[in-house]
């Protein structure tokens, strides 16, 4: 193959892909949630206590424990606060503050706001792709 | 001069013996997690489940990642005849390595994370990778010089390289404000660059995949030929743009779920490919049946069809609901990092290390196979935990996760043990290729250069007889 080939494909796979990422970067999803100030703390602390190693969001994360998108719906403010403030047979407690346990609440609040996590929402096609109703 | 010189030379030993002794520790680490999964909250107060994971995957991508840089460093040095000239750059490298490394595991022990799955550790302590990585490809440039002519390999191992710091860059786009507000945007660009820097780390070994096989056998002359660039033109395109395939179910733009399946689909190409080429393939790597590396190589091929058979299955979104989220999930990151990633760098580093003594040595028949079984009861396990983990979503959400967690034991089980005699089957092939790397080191250190001294004649006419090949 000549080197002038290669130089063609190679450039034009790479402004594709630059385009493909600079549209992607300013096009945030239909459904975004902008985080706010506790969400985001709320966001912080997910990372800094490592939550993602053993739980999901979007089913993207650990798979020792639940997916949390979608958890706020099914269990009380005090039931995930109690989560939260103690741990469980296998979650450590993660000796949260008040405040601390508050934004993870409004972050998984936010979660939640953004979609469903459940897969029974989507319907197979013909060709092999999925649809939601 | 001549003793810098010869420092010099270490530098892909070096890299070697790190990620040998980092692919150690991720092992004992991924011992404990497995326990941990049949003995769910043991040491959840000394070691927990969040420490452990990311210690087993950081080491072990780190094991993937040094000695795919040890080898494709050492191949470019020894396809281009010379010593490594870049005393200064390759020891900052090689520091600044040790620092990032050792600070992750630290970070990791004391509970102090703050990054994304994967890259756990805190951001700070992606600076010393990223200024490593630059200087990894400062040193591989130097080897190539320029890209005329260049057989597929040397095009695999830049765009790797040079993709890793874009890759990489791009997963910490999260720090800044407007990324990190948003997080389904977020959550999309996290993956988008996960999905792409494995891509990487795959161009660099896949390179020396192909150059290991022009090395012992000089009639290869694939490397050259236009299949092999439009092989590596379909890698590269499914490396930019085949991610999505992570974030089906993510409610994203439709079209990032649409681009990423017709992409996915073309590896299809690929399977075809390998399917066509399956008996010259095996011929092929009879020739190197004298060598030790070569029982590894020929195991990556049936690792490579099976994981891209899972691979295509799971990138159909009509299948992908059933499997993400699932261990299937795992089953094929961990089919792919051991069966694909870590064969090859072992056939790589057998060959590197070992030297001239490579064909006087006995094979280790025994812990071979102990490691193939063990890692196919290991990956059908964990496939299995996924169907039933994918049932529970779709037929059973009702049941706790609790409940269905204790219904997949049985798995975890057979998942721990396999896992445990596949240590054995790893240890006992990584073992004396550590201590042999020590005597390696040594020999290095007394001879002016870093190749020549074990190469076979043949293959010293490498560059100029591909030169004049290329020139006609």
């Amino acid at each position: 193959m000549p080197d002038r080939f290669k130089w063609t494909i190679f450039m034009t796979l790479l402004l594709s892909f630059s385009l493909y990422s600079a549209h992607l970067y300013i096009t945030p999803p239909p459904n975004e949630q902008e985080l706010d100030g506790v969400a985001l703390q709320g966001k912080n602390i997910w990372q800094k206590k490592n939550c993602q190693s053993c739980h999901q969001f979007y089913g993207l994360g650990g798979y020792l424990g639940p997916d949390l998108t979608n958890t706020v719906r099914r269990r009380t403010p005090e039931q995930t606060r109690a989560f939260l403030k103690h741990g469980t047979d296998i979650m450590p407690d993660f000796r949260l503050t008040e405040d601390e346990i508050q934004a993870v609440q409004a972050f998984l609040q936010a979660m939640d706001a953004s979609g469903t996590a459940d897969p029974n929402r989507f319907n197979p096609t013909w060709y092999g792709n999925i649809k939601t109703d | 001069m001549e003793t810098s010189k010869q420092t010099d030379s270490l530098l892909p030993v070096r890299l070697m013996q790190t990620a040998m002794i980092l692919l150690i520790t991720g092992l004992l680490f991924g011992f404990v997690g497995s326990l941990q999964y049949v003995l769910p909250g043991w040491l959840k107060n000394q070691l927990s489940f969040e420490r452990v994971r990311p210690m087993h995957v950081s080491s072990v991508l780190f094991w993937i990642i040094l000695a795919a840089m040890g080898t494709t460093l050492y191949y470019a040095g020894e396809r281009s005849g010379s010593s490594f000239k870049v005393r200064l750059a390759g020891k900052i490298m090689q520091a600044l390595l040790l620092v990032s490394v050792a600070g992750i595991l630290l970070s990791y022990l004391t509970g102090n994370f703050g990054g994304r799955e994967y890259w756990e550790y805190p951001p700070l302590l992606s600076i010393p990778i990223a200024l490593a990585w630059v200087l990894f490809v400062w040193i591989f440039i130097k080897h190539i010089r320029n890209l005329r002519q260049q057989p597929v390999y040397v095009w695999m191992w830049l765009t790797g390289a040079l993709f890793f710091l874009v890759t990489f860059s791009e997963s910490y786009l999260y720090l800044i404000p407007y990324f990190r507000e948003r997080v389904l945007l977020d959550m999309s660009i996290q993956w988008k660059s996960n999905g792409s820097i494995v891509g990487c780390w795959n161009l660099l070994i896949y390179g020396c995949s192909f150059y290991y096989m022009e090395k012992h056998d000089p009639s290869h002359t694939y490397s050259r030929s236009w299949l092999a660039f439009a092989m590596y033109f379909l890698g590269l395109f499914n490396l930019m743009f085949n991610w999505g395939h992570h974030i089906y179910t993510l409610p994203t733009h439709t079209y990032v779920r649409l681009i990423s399946y017709a992409v996915s689909m073309t590896e299809l190409i690929i399977l075809a490919r390998i399917i066509h080429g399956w008996k010259k393939s095996m011929q092929s790597s009879k020739l190197f049946v004298s060598l030790p590396g070569y029982r590894f190589m020929l195991a990556s091929e049936y690792w490579i069809l099976l994981n891209l058979l899972l691979a295509i299955a799971m990138s159909v979104p009509a299948i992908n609901i059933y499997t993400h989220g699932t261990h299937i999930t795992v089953a094929h990151a961990m089919g792919s990092t051991i069966g694909i990633n870590s064969m090859l760098l072992l056939a790589f580093l057998h060959d590197i290390i070992w030297g001239k003594e490579r064909k006087n040595r006995p094979w280790p028949v025994k812990s071979f196979w102990l490691l193939q079984v063990s890692l196919l009861v290991f990956w059908l396990a964990l496939i299995a935990a996924g169907i039933r983990k994918g049932y529970w979503q779709f037929h059973e959400p009702q049941i706790p996760f609790q409940k269905m967690m204790l219904g997949l034991r049985p798995y975890f089980i057979v998942f721990m043990l396999s896992g445990c005699t596949l240590i054995i089957g790893l240890m006992a092939s990584v073992w004396p290729l550590l201590i042999r790397s020590v005597k390696r080191a040594r020999e290095i250190k007394n001879k002016s250069s870093l190749y020549v001294e074990h190469l076979p004649d043949e293959y010293h006419p490498i560059v100029p007889v591909r030169r004049d090949v290329a020139g006609k």
